[in-house]
């Protein structure tokens, strides 16, 4: 039987304490939802191309809307979450001595994320600006 | 705490102080087991497949904006890039409905609710398999002449 030392009062509040990890979890989930959501669509919207070219130069016109390019920096920026986190499940299940320094692979994963996403919001915010400038 | 050597059916057992120093819960066997292979080596190969295809079609050059029939006729022209995007189709689709099955054991308690659940997304699943499919692998630009640059 294990020991089970006492809970201090601040472990049982509204907003959940426990580990990043938990949070990462979380992210992972909704991200891998969101993508998925998203490829029912892009594949139907991929196939329109064999209906010839008035067709489907009519379906990518939607993207001529900076808003929908909004929601698609939002789709980049769920893929690369959702895969450098990724990452950070296949090392440390591949390779379990990894889990104790589950901490700072976190760290570094989410380091990479931001790094990564201030780039592609670079570029593809500059992509937008000159869309609404057009 | 006594050792259990049952395999895990439903949400497993879990002490407070858990030592997670061994490694993560994986599945003992069956089905899960394969289940949880597959999302890892698909994971490595969607790397690739996915992260590329997300930079080329959306980061790299004008993004998406360049994207148009034209667009896809010379790029589909290469069969290389057909297969890229016809593994990606099939691994994304499994993958990310194999995770939305996931997603249902665990919150989806009453059986035949979740049945009715996945088999919508297996369905569309594969529905969108043979239409994603049949488009790679029989497109055709030249049925529309002057539109192939």
């Amino acid at each position: 039987m294990a020991t089970r030392t006492s809970k201090k009062k601040s472990d049982y509040g509204p907003i959940y304490k426990g580990h990043e990890g938990q949070y990462s979890w979380l992210f992972h989930r909704i991200t891998g939802v969101a993508i998925i959501l998203f490829l029912f669509a892009h594949v139907i919207d991929t196939a329109v191309v064999g209906w010839g070219p008035n067709a489907y130069n009519r379906v990518v016109r939607v993207y001529e809307n900076p808003i929908v390019r909004l929601l698609e920096l939002g789709l980049v920026a769920a893929v690369l979450y959702h895969s450098l986190n990724g990452i950070k499940i296949l090392l440390v299940d591949f390779f379990p001595s990894l889990t104790k320094h589950i901490r700072i692979m976190g760290i570094i994963t989410l380091t990479l994320f931001l790094a990564s996403m201030a780039y592609v919001t670079w570029v593809m915010g500059g992509q937008i600006i000159d869309l609404i400038k057009d | 705490m006594a050792t259990t050597t049952e395999p895990r059916r439903d949400a497993p057992e879990r002490s407070p102080q858990r030592d997670f120093r061994g490694g993560r819960d994986r599945p003992v066997g069956g089905f899960e087991l394969w289940s949880w292979l597959f999302m890892r080596i698909s994971g490595l190969l969607l790397l690739v497949l996915a992260v590329g295809h997300v930079l080329i079609m959306h980061v790299q050059d004008d993004g998406v904006g360049r994207v148009n029939f034209g667009f896809v006729a010379t790029r589909w022209a290469s069969p290389f890039w057909r297969t890229w995007d016809w593994m990606l189709l099939v691994l994304a689709l499994i993958h990310g409905i194999n995770g939305l099955r996931v997603i249902t054991l665990d919150y989806v308690r009453k059986p035949g609710v979740r049945l009715t659940i996945n088999m919508v997304f297996y369905v569309l699943g594969f529905t969108l398999f043979v239409l994603g499919s049949v488009i790679v692998f029989t497109f055709d630009p030249s049925k529309w002449p002057g539109y192939v640059s």
